[in-house]
C-alpha cells in the first residue's frame, strides 16, 4: 500500500510545546467565548462585530455560549447597541454602563473588564486591535497573569478544547500557532477586516447582564481634557474599498504610483503599497496593504509589481478575486493570487487604465 | 528628573528569508538593528532632558551582543545603558515581567524613574504589549501611542500628552510616574553629536544577569514563565491552484490588458455591473 494517500503526521513540537497540558483547577470552570465590543462616540466598530462572527463559531465549537461586552457612559444610549450585539451572534450581553466610562481611558476600562472576567470567568476574550484594543488587551493581560496573542489570522479550537492563534511572525515571514496552556482565559485581538462581517440576524435577542463597578472619578488619575476627531476620515477608507490597486518594488520609482492611482480612479476602487514602499518614503504608513498595515477584503484586487511575501498576503487573502502583475514567474504572489500576468507592471497598468477607461466610458454614454 | 527608555534589538525583519525547501528561518547573517518604534521613544526622553534636566538611562534586555543596541542609544546621547542578559530569559513571549524587575533595581540603584518610555511595538513581534505590561506590573499611569508631551510639571508631577485613538486624538493629563509608548513619526530622531559617539565607544554598559536584577523568581520570567506556547512555526500553504496565468504570446500591453479584463470578468461575472454602476455615478 503507498503511502501517498495518507496524510503526514504534524511534526512533532519540540520542547516545552509538547508539555502536557494540565490546566489547573481553579481555571477549569472558565467558560464561555466573550468578544469585547468597542463602542466609542456612539458607535461600535466594524471589528467587534467581524469578532462576534468569529467568536460565534469558536462558541458553537465548543458547545458554550457567545457573549458581548459592552462598556459605556449611559445605559439608555447603549440598549439599542445591545440589540446589535445579538443580531450578530450575541447569547447574552455583559453591560457596565457608568459614566467613569464616557470616554475610553485605561485604568476604568482595565478594571471593568477584569472585574467582569474574575466575576463570570469565560474561557477566551477576543478583542480588536484597533488603538484601542491593543492597549486595553495589554494591560487587561497583564492583570489577569494570562496569555495574550496579538493580531491573529486565525482562529480555531483543538482538540484539547483549548484556543488556537495563528499569527504572521519573524516580520511576516512565517506564520505560527500560539496556545495559552495553563491559564485563562484565552485572549486574542484580531485587525479589522481580517474576519468577514457576519450576517445580521434581526429579531435575534439575548440576555443582558449588568454589572456594577465600584471606581470613582475621583479614584481615577487620567482626565481627558479634549478628543479631536480626525478630519480627513477618507484616509481609514482603505480597509473598505471594494476595488483595491497596490503597488510594490516592482514599479521602481516613486513616480510611477501614479500609474496605480489612475487605475484606482477609473475603476472607482482606492490604492495602496506594499510596506517596503513605505519604509523607502515612497508613501505614508496609512496606505500600506498587509500585517502591520490595512488589511482589505476588496471585491477586486490589483497587486502590480508585488512579490507577495507572507506579511503582505495575510492582508489581502480575504479578497474576492487577486489579480497579480509580476515580472517574476517565481513570486510567491503567484501562490495566492488567482490571475497572474508574467510582466512589467509598469507597461500593464496603463494599458489596464486605458481598456477600462474606453470599456466604462463606452457604456455610459450608451446609457 | 529620571527617565528609563527600555529598547530592543531587532533583526532587520526586511532581511529575512525563508529556505525554500526546509521553511525554515534562515537567521543567519541577518542584520540587527535598533527597533525603529523605540528610537522615537529615545528621542522623546532626551528632548525632555534638554528642557527639563534629566538622567536618562537605556534598558535593553537581549543577547551579549545587544550592547551594541545601547552603545548605539548613548552615542545619541543618553547617560547610561543596563543590559539584562541571562540564557533564563530566552524564549520568554513577552519581556514585560524581566524588564519591569530591572526597573524597579534601576531605581533602587540611581532614584526611580517618573517616566518609562518605550516604542509603540517592536517590528519582530508586533505585539504592542511589553509597554502596558510593564506600567500594570510597576504600577505606572499608561499612555500609549502617543504623539507628542505637550506639558510637564516635575514639581506638580503632572504631565499633559496627546495620543492617538480611535478616529482621532485624545489630549490627556495624568500624573507622573507615568508609562508613555511613543507613536511613530512622532519626532525627528537625532543624529547623535560626535562627543557622545566617542563617549559611547567608550562608555561602561552594566551587564546585569537576572539575579543581578533582583529577578529571584525564574518562573516568573523566560520559559518556563511565559502563559503562551508557540506549538508550531509554518509557512503557509499555496492554494491549490497556482495563479491562472493570462498569456498573449508576442502581445502588446494593450491585448494583455483586454485578455485580463477578459478573464476578470469570467471570474467574478457581477464585478463588470459593479463597475459600470460605480463609473456611471463617479465620471
Amino acid at each position: 500500500m503507498s503511502d501517498a494517500g495518507k496524510p503526514t503526521a504534524p511534526p512533532r513540537p519540540a520542547g516545552r510545546a509538547a508539555m502536557k497540558k494540565e490546566l489547573p483547577d481553579h481555571f477549569k470552570a472558565y467558560r464561555h467565548v466573550w468578544v469585547f465590543v468597542e463602542y466609542e462616540h456612539g458607535a461600535i466598530h466594524p471589528v467587534s462585530l467581524e469578532l462576534l462572527g468569529e467568536g460565534r463559531k469558536l462558541a458553537d465549537k465548543l458547545g458554550a455560549e457567545l457573549a458581548g461586552v459592552l462598556l459605556g457612559e449611559d445605559r439608555a444610549a447603549l440598549l439599542p447597541e445591545i440589540a446589535t450585539v445579538c443580531e450578530y451572534g450575541a447569547d447574552l450581553v455583559y453591560l457596565v454602563a457608568q459614566p467613569i466610562l464616557a470616554h475610553y481611558r485605561n485604568e476604568p476600562f482595565t478594571r471593568a473588564m477584569t472585574d467582569l472576567v474574575n466575576t463570570y470567568k469565560p474561557e477566551i476574550v477576543l478583542l480588536g486591535a484597533t488603538v484601542l484594543g491593543r492597549d486595553l488587551a495589554g494591560s487587561v493581560a497583564t492583570t489577569l497573569q494570562t496569555g495574550l496573542t496579538a493580531d491573529c489570522t486565525e482562529l480555531a479550537i483543538d482538540d484539547e478544547r483549548s484556543l488556537a492563534a495563528t499569527r504572521p511572525t519573524f516580520g511576516g515571514s512565517l506564520l505560527c500557532t500560539i496556545h495559552t496552556l495553563n491559564y485563562r482565559p484565552q485572549m486574542a485581538t484580531v485587525r479589522p477586516r481580517v474576519m468577514p462581517m457576519p450576517p445580521r440576524v434581526p429579531g435575534r435577542t439575548g440576555r443582558v447582564i449588568e454589572h456594577p463597578l465600584d471606581l470613582r472619578e475621583e479614584d481615577v488619575v487620567t482626565k481627558v481634557l479634549r478628543f479631536l476627531p480626525d478630519r480627513d476620515s477618507t484616509k481609514s477608507q482603505l480597509a473598505y474599498a471594494d476595488i483595491v490597486v497596490a503597488g510594490g518594488l516592482g514599479l521602481r520609482s516613486p513616480e510611477n504610483l501614479q500609474l496605480v492611482r489612475n487605475l484606482a480612479d477609473v475603476l472607482g476602487g482606492d490604492w495602496g503599497g506594499s510596506r517596503p514602499l513605505v519604509q523607502k518614503g515612497w508613501m505614508s504608513s496609512d496606505r500600506q496593504i498587509g500585517q502591520t498595515g490595512k488589511t482589505i477584503r476588496p471585491k477586486l484586487y490589483i497587486a502590480a509589481g508585488i512579490s507577495g511575501a507572507i506579511q503582505h498576503r495575510v492582508g489581502v487573502e480575504g479578497a474576492d478575486l487577486i489579480v497579480a502583475i509580476n515580472t517574476d514567474p517565481h513570486a510567491p504572489i503567484f501562490d495566492f493570487a488567482h490571475i497572474g500576468i508574467i510582466a512589467d507592471a509598469t507597461e500593464i497598468l496603463p494599458a489596464l487604465t486605458e481598456a477600462f477607461r474606453k470599456r466604462l466610458t463606452v457604456n455610459r454614454l450608451a446609457g | 528628573m529620571h527617565i528609563v527608555v527600555c529598547i530592543k534589538q531587532v533583526p532587520d525583519s526586511a532581511q529575512i528569508r525563508v529556505h525554500p525547501v526546509t521553511n525554515t528561518i534562515m537567521r543567519q547573517g541577518v542584520p540587527t538593528i535598533v527597533n525603529p518604534y523605540d528610537l522615537f521613544a529615545l528621542e522623546a526622553a532626551l528632548r525632555l532632558r534638554d528642557q527639563f534636566g534629566a538622567t536618562v538611562t537605556v534598558l535593553t534586555m537581549g543577547p551579549p551582543m545587544a550592547e551594541d543596541t545601547l552603545r548605539k542609544a548613548l552615542g545619541f546621547g543618553a547617560d547610561r545603558g543596563v543590559l539584562l542578559t541571562d540564557r533564563a530569559f530566552a524564549g520568554s513571549d513577552t519581556l514585560a515581567t524581566s524588564y519591569s524587575q530591572a526597573i524597579l533595581r534601576i531605581g533602587a540603584l540611581w532614584g526611580a524613574p517618573e517616566i518609562v518610555f518605550t516604542g509603540k511595538q517592536t517590528i519582530d513581534g508586533d505585539t504592542a504589549q511589553v509597554g502596558p505590561g510593564i506600567a500594570r506590573r510597576l504600577g505606572l499611569n499608561q499612555v500609549t501611542y502617543v504623539a507628542a508631551i505637550t506639558d510637564l510639571d516635575t514639581v506638580a508631577g503632572t504631565i499633559a500628552l496627546t495620543r492617538r485613538a480611535e478616529g482621532g486624538v485624545q489630549e490627556l493629563a495624568t500624573r507622573l510616574p507615568v508609562l508613555v509608548t511613543m507613536l511613530e513619526g512622532s519626532n525627528d530622531v537625532r543624529r547623535g553629536s560626535l562627543p557622545d559617539v566617542l563617549r559611547a565607544a567608550r562608555a561602561e554598559i552594566q551587564v546585569w544577569s537576572a539575579a543581578d536584577a533582583g529577578i529571584a523568581d525564574m518562573t516568573k520570567t523566560g520559559l518556563r514563565g511565559s502563559p503562551t506556547v508557540v506549538k508550531r512555526v509554518f509557512a503557509p500553504p499555496a492554494r491549490a491552484e497556482k495563479a491562472e496565468r493570462v498569456e498573449v504570446p508576442g502581445g502588446s500591453p494593450n491585448e494583455l490588458a483586454e485578455a485580463l479584463i477578459g478573464r476578470i470578468y469570467a471570474h467574478k461575472p457581477a464585478l463588470e455591473a459593479d463597475l459600470l454602476r460605480t463609473a456611471a455615478i463617479g465620471y
